[in-house]
């Protein structure tokens, strides 16, 4: 598995990129995560990721897109639970890259 | 598996079929439990009516507080609550399993609908794929 050098610190990752182990994440981590995937983090990018974090640790699974808007929407709002607003954020799908970056592993149901 | 595939073929798009998911398997020390779970949240994608069965040892899957440090795998009976933000409504237990192990509604994580066995032998003959584990 390839390792990664954040902040002084090593980090392992699957092939994809993903952090293989979800307890080595930081905010160091989430924004070179985040640089790879050509991403700027601003807040309403962090609200995403950290309601990742949440979700993941209250159900154990990162969730597949559709569902992720829905949640998103039930939290933070329906002007940011929507298809727009989080690809606008994460062009290349939030499912995929929010969780990427919130170092969950790739999202079960996501097609 | 090539039956299941003919029957969807012929349906064409847009056509919702009852697929119903069978565990019958202990949580731990097999793959099936989890794998099974994977399998119908990938479904819930295809907008089918899909339900899930939990009978004989399959009932211990949906069990509350579950500690799972001793045999150093991922505890995944939290993921059954996700499956209503995934539309997934429909959980099914069997009355006799539940007895036989001494377990009631309130030993489980989620909300079920408690079956006796000629219920779910009806609820079974209606759906168009039963799928079990």
């Amino acid at each position: 598995m390839p390792m990664v050098e954040v902040a002084g610190k090593s980090f392992e990752v699957d092939e994809e990129g993903y952090l293989t182990n979800l307890n080595d994440w930081n905010q160091d981590i989430a924004v070179y995560l985040a640089q790879e995937e050509k991403v700027e983090m601003t807040e309403n990018h962090w609200d995403v990721v950290n309601f990742l974090r949440e979700y993941y640790d209250e159900y154990q699974i990162a969730p597949a897109v559709r569902v992720l808007t829905k949640a998103v929407a039930k939290k933070l709002g329906p002007e940011k639970g929507n298809n727009k607003y989080l690809y606008e954020l994460f062009p290349y799908g939030p499912a995929k890259q929010a969780c990427k970056i919130a170092g969950l592993p790739k999202p079960t149901g996501c097609i | 598996m090539s039956d299941m595939m003919d029957d969807m073929d012929e349906g064409g798009e847009g056509v919702v079929k009852k697929f119903m998911f069978v565990n019958r398997k202990a949580p731990h020390g097999t793959i099936y439990a989890l794998e099974g779970l994977e399998v119908v949240l990938i479904s819930a994608a295809f907008d089918q009516d899909v339900s899930m069965v939990f009978v004989d040892d399959g009932v211990y899957e949906l069990i509350k507080g579950v500690n799972t440090k001793g045999i150093e795998v991922k505890d995944f009976s939290k993921t059954y609550r996700a499956l209503e933000g995934y539309d997934i409504e429909k959980l099914y237990v069997e009355k006799a399993s539940m007895d036989a192990r001494g377990l009631t509604e309130d030993d489980l994580i989620v909300d079920v609908t408690v079956l006796d066995s000629a219920e779910m032998a009806n609820l079974m003959a209606e759906q168009d794929v039963v799928i079990s584990y």
